[in-house]
Order: structure tokens, then sequence, then C-alpha cells
């Protein structure tokens, strides 16, 4: 156990228990779990205080569009066999909530570190990271995140010259793009279903060629990098040709890409694929995701998904028709007030299930769906839409204010 | 009108497609079905040429740099330029807007030459982002509805003498020009800031596209049930913001 070799300066140890304290109150208030005020007070008392409190720590960083809380949750999982782990589990991404997360865990040797995109360059030249995970990067909440390419170019001067080695997906061309400056890089082929961010070279701005996997630039020879890792169906194939089952609660394809890339990075921390990927079956849900709840005598599973990349790996994995889809849509704050996404989301992809309509943007939406030429029932909210289904399992598919909404209603 | 056809073109989607503009040649389609009419749809990338024979052409909005990507392929092409003096019908939202002007601001702060098919320029904006719900007025010579939109850009369009503006608004900058005007449409081809995407909120405008392919004045009524519950609610969520 690595431990805290070194006590906390006086300064740093005083803005622990500060944001501990602003923590408390605000959890006293109502005001959430307090993890990102308590950060914040904290970061204010000492700026320096993430990078001291990740000292002692083998950190791994996780970013990505879609899928960094699950993944931070595998990997924490996984590395669990090798030690205590301090975790950002809940997804208070950003610097203050980590730093946050990180002041609970004094006594860990592993900090698994979900970051949100915009502060990965941040976050990395803060806390010396060992391995940094990148999974994906699409189109997501354009009026807030700003453009995705821009975002690419971003992490790419973020990481040049980084020590740390780069876990990173070869089949996302942005990521390889924002990866391929580093020195040292795992490439894993994690796959990515969602092409519609990357048609366009990063280095270039050629027309990339996809005639199978291998994706390549016409222009300037910009490719797919060799991967080590990759993912195959339902198994892992390490880096020796060797094919290790998965076995996840989480469905779906995209759950297990990203079980390929946590068992990769398992590896980089000395923890074998097979005791991995055993601990990652321990996962049922993530924050709610993929929960499957009893309400009004029906089976409703809670499916998140925020931007049109996730929607699309999300209808892959719900059951067949004639199973009922309940879908959810908001433009708050948080989900970015712009509802022009639905319109980059395929829905005839739900032809032949019966779709139920709610959420603030729910006119948005069936409009979509009109358009798309399927059938669908707007309905007044979470419960008339579950009482119209027959009883049995119901898949609900939300962007994430409107998630946080059906939970509460189904008391999730 | 049962046999007859509609070519739709979707210029370069590889570049220009970032705020759900597949959504305008969607609801095109769909419009066009719902007439009877066989749609044939080209998705044309920008290492392809651009067919000439299209009836509408749609471009969409883009980054800085795949808009002066697309704009110097548009002009080495030409193909765009030789429909529209066929006569072929484009509707174009934000970059591709700006791309059918005579000139825009691109990514290196030059100025990049456009295909001049309206008679706009563009700059970029000293303030901030335009980001927001839009309500406005159309032309009067169009006899449509009004105008609900969205909109995000920082771009700043003039209009010459020969282009008319799409509409005024009445909340949102448009154009950006701080006179109110929004958008710009000469003949057959129209330009607009507007996402959302616009023809969704807007389906009478569609239905002017595909009017104007045909050379009809009146098409068959579809079902707008949905379509006017969606404006009626913008329009209302537009004039009392929360
Ligand atoms: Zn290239």
């Amino acid at each position: 156990m690595a431990g805290n070799t070194e006590p906390l300066s006086p300064r740093a140890r005083l803005a622990v228990t500060a944001g501990r304290a602003a923590a408390a109150v605000s959890r006293a208030a109502g005001r959430g779990s307090g993890s990102v005020i308590g950060g914040r007070v904290a970061l204010r008392l000492d700026p320096d205080l993430l990078a001291r409190l990740a000292q002692h720590l083998d950190v791994v960083l996780v970013s990505a569009t879609n899928g960094k809380t699950t993944t931070t949750r595998l990997i924490a999982e996984a590395l669990r066999a090798g030690g205590e782990v301090v975790s950002n589990a809940l997804g208070a991404n950003m610097p203050a909530g980590i730093t946050s997360a990180l002041a609970g865990g004094s006594e860990a040797r592993f900090g698994v570190i979900e970051v949100d995109e915009k502060y990965l360059a941040t976050v990395a030249r803060d806390v010396t990271p060992k391995a940094i995970a990148l999974l994906n990067l699409s189109r997501d909440q354009l009026d807030r995140a700003g453009e995705t390419r821009m975002l690419a170019e971003r992490w790419r001067e973020g990481l040049t010259g980084q020590k740390a080695v780069i876990i990173a997906n070869a089949d996302d061309p942005l990521v390889v793009w924002a990866a391929s400056s580093s020195p040292q890089v795992v490439w894993v082929a994690a796959g990515q279903e969602w092409r519609d961010d990357a048609w366009s070279c990063p280095a270039c701005g050629g027309v990339l060629q996809w005639p199978g996997e291998e994706w390549m630039c016409g222009e300037c020879g910009f490719r797919r990098p060799t991967p080590s890792w990759a993912l195959s169906g339902e198994y892992v194939l390490d880096p020796h040709g060797s094919a290790w089952p998965i076995r996840l609660q989480l469905p779906g394809r995209a759950n297990r890409a990203n079980a390929a890339t946590s068992t990769a990075v398992a590896a980089a921390f000395g923890v074998p694929p097979q005791v991995a990927l055993e601990r990652m079956y321990g996962v049922t849900a993530v924050a709610g995701r993929y929960d499957v709840v009893r309400h009004q005598g029906r089976e409703l599973r809670l499916l998140l998904a925020k931007n049109p990349a996730g929607w699309l790996e999300t209808f892959s994995l719900i059951d067949a028709p004639p199973a009922p889809v309940i879908l959810s849509v908001n433009a708050r704050g948080a989900d970015g007030t712009d509802t022009s996404w639905l319109w980059d989301v395929d829905y005839s992809r739900l032809a032949g299930h019966p779709i139920r309509v709610i959420g603030d943007r729910k006119l948005d939406l069936a409009v979509r769906l009109e358009v798309a030429g399927v059938d669908f029932q707007v309905c007044a909210d979470a419960n008339e839409a579950v009482a119209s289904c027959p009883p049995g399992r119901i898949e609900s598919i939300s962007n994430y204010t409107a998630f946080q909404d059906l939970r509460r209603v189904v008391g999730n | 009108m049962s046999n007859a056809s509609l070519r739709v073109v979707w210029i370069y989607p590889d570049l220009l497609s970032t705020y759900g503009d597949q959504g305008n040649v969607l609801v095109v389609e769909r419009r066009a079905r719902q007439r009877g009419l066989e749609v044939q749809r080209t998705d044309v990338r920008s290492d392809q040429p651009v067919p000439t024979s299209g009836d509408i052409y749609l471009i969409g909005g883009g980054e800085d740099r795949p808009q002066r990507l697309a704009a110097e392929r548009l002009l080495r092409d030409g193909g765009l330029t030789r429909a529209v003096n066929n006569g072929a019908i484009v509707f174009s939202v934000c970059a591709g807007y700006q791309i059918l002007g005579h000139q825009f601001v691109n990514d290196l702060e030059q100025v990049s030459p456009g295909l001049g098919l309206l008679d706009v320029h563009s700059t970029r904006g000293e303030s901030d982002r335009c980001v927001g719900d839009v309500l406005g007025d159309i032309d009067e010579q169009l006899r449509l509805p009004q105008l609900t939109g969205f909109e995000n850009h920082q771009g700043v369009t003039h209009l010459g003498p020969t282009a008319r503006p799409l509409a005024r608004v009445r909340l949102g900058q448009g154009n950006g020009t701080g006179d109110g005007t929004e958008g710009a449409w000469n003949g057959t081809v129209f330009g607009t800031y507007m996402h959302g995407p616009v023809l969704a909120r807007n389906p009478h405008i569609a239905d002017l596209l595909i009017k104007l392919a045909l050379d009809v004045n009146a098409l068959p009524p579809v079902d707008d049930r949905w379509y006017e519950a969606l404006r009626q609610e913008r329009i209302m969520a537009a004039t009392q913001p929360a």
C-alpha cells in the first residue's frame, strides 16, 4: 500500500477540512451530495490541493463523450484487486468534484478519476497520472461544449509530451488524433458505431475512407493505428492474442467496449485480464443507469442517452419489439438548451416498438418521430406512459435531466 | 403528381452537418413522399462531384475550418453554381448560408471567397455568440406564417441590394447586423441562420421549396398536427421566457 507517506501540509489539511465542512453544510441544506461545493471551497484555499492529494496515488484518468462514468466504475472494480481505490464514482468530473472525491481517500493506492472532456488537459497536468483512458469523442450539447474537432485539438495539445501511458480507442479517428501526439499509446480496438463526426480527417481535412474497420485518410496518410487490444464480440483479445470472455451484468456493445478498455488499463497497473474481468461482473448499475425498477406492476429499465452516439448505442441494446419504449427528452441547462441533436438520431430504428413520448420537449420528439415515420403516443408524464404499456418489461431512454426526473418518479 | 419525382441533394454532410442539419433533408423528403412524390436523395461528400441535375440542394452548418474547405471544394467543383443557373433550389443554413454569399471570414482570419449565389457577405461578430430561440415575420412576398427557430452563430451577414431578407426578427439576432433582418433569399436561393432544424419548426418553408421545384402553387395537405403543436409551444416559450 502506498498510502500517504508524507503528511499533507498544514495549508492543504486546512483546505481539506474546510472543504469537508462546506460539503457537510451543503448536504445539511439539502443541496445534493455536497461534493462539488466542498471541493470548490477547498480549491480556493489551496489551488495546488488536487496535485497534492494525487501525489501519493497511482492515478488513471478516464475521459470521453460517452461511457466515462461506467468505465471509471469498471476500472475501479478491477484495480481493487491490487489495493484500495478512491474514485469520483458519482460522476462529479470537474476539478472541484475530483478534489472532493480524492480528499475522501487518504488511504488509497489508486485514484480512478472520470474527467470532463473540457478539463482533461488541466487535470492531467495537475495529478500526474500513470494512465489516461480515452474512449470516444462525438457531438454533444453543442451550445455548451463547443465543437467536437476543437475538443480533439485541445486534447492533443494538452497531451503532447504526457508521461502517462495513453490507452485509446483506435476506432475513433478523433481520439486517435488526440492521442497520437503522446509518446506512449496503447491502442484498443474498442469500436465506435457513430461515425458522423469522423468523416473529415482531423489532421488535414481530407475525406476519411472506411472500406471496413480500417479507416484512413486518402490525402495525408493519417490512418487507424494497429491495436494491441481488441473487443471481439463477447471477448477481449489481449496483446498476446489470448481471448478473455467478457461477462457483464451491464448490457450492450458499448459496455463491452468499456470493459475491453478497462481490461487494458488494469493490465497497465499489473492486474491480469481474468482477474479484472471477473471483478467487473460485480457492477450491476452505474448511478442508476441500467437499473431495472418495478413500477405500477411493470419492470422499467432505466437507460440514459445524452447525445446521438449514445442513443445509437442504446438502440442496439434494448429488447426487441414488441417491448415498449418510453422516450423522454428535456432541454434544461445540463442537457443543453438546443434540441437539434434529435435530428442526428436515427429513430426509424425503433420501428415496431410501441413508443411513448414524455419530457419537457416531447413535442420536438413528436415531430422527429413523425418525420421518421414511426408510430408513437405522446403522454402527459411518466406515470401515464407506464400505465399505457402492458405488464412486463419496458425500456426507457432519457437524456440527462429527464433521466433524473424519471428516477424520482419511480423511486430509484 | 403521383409519378413525379424529386431529386434532393445534401451537400457535404462530411463537412457541413453540425446542428441536426440532416433534419432539413429528412423533412423535405418526408413531406414530398407524403404528397406521393418519388424522392431520390443523394448525399454528396466533399470528395465527390456535385450533381447538376438536382431539384433541391440543402447545405448545413459547420465549424470554421470545414466551412473554408467546403467553400474551396464547391468553388473548384462548380456543380452547385451550374445547377442554380439551371433553376435549382438551394436552402442553406449558417456556415452554408455564408458560403453562398460573396465572401466570409475563415478560420485563418482571412477572407474566403464564396459562390456568390446570394448577394450577401459575412464578417465575424464582435459580440458574443447569438444563441437562443428566434421569432420573426417571413418576407411578405413569400406569404408564409411566422418563423420560429433556434440560432447559434457568431457570424454577421450583410445583405446587398439584390438579396431580400428572409424574415424580420421580433426576438433573436438573425443576421446579426442589428437591423432586424434574418437570412436572405433571391429567386430560388435561400439562406438562414436558423438551425433547429428550421424546416421541422417551419414545414411551410419545406413545402415552399417543394412547390418551387415542382413549379406548382399548392400541394395536397398533410397532417401537420405535431408540427403545429411544436410551433405553438416554441412561439409561447420565446415570447414568455420562464
Ligand atoms: Zn488527412
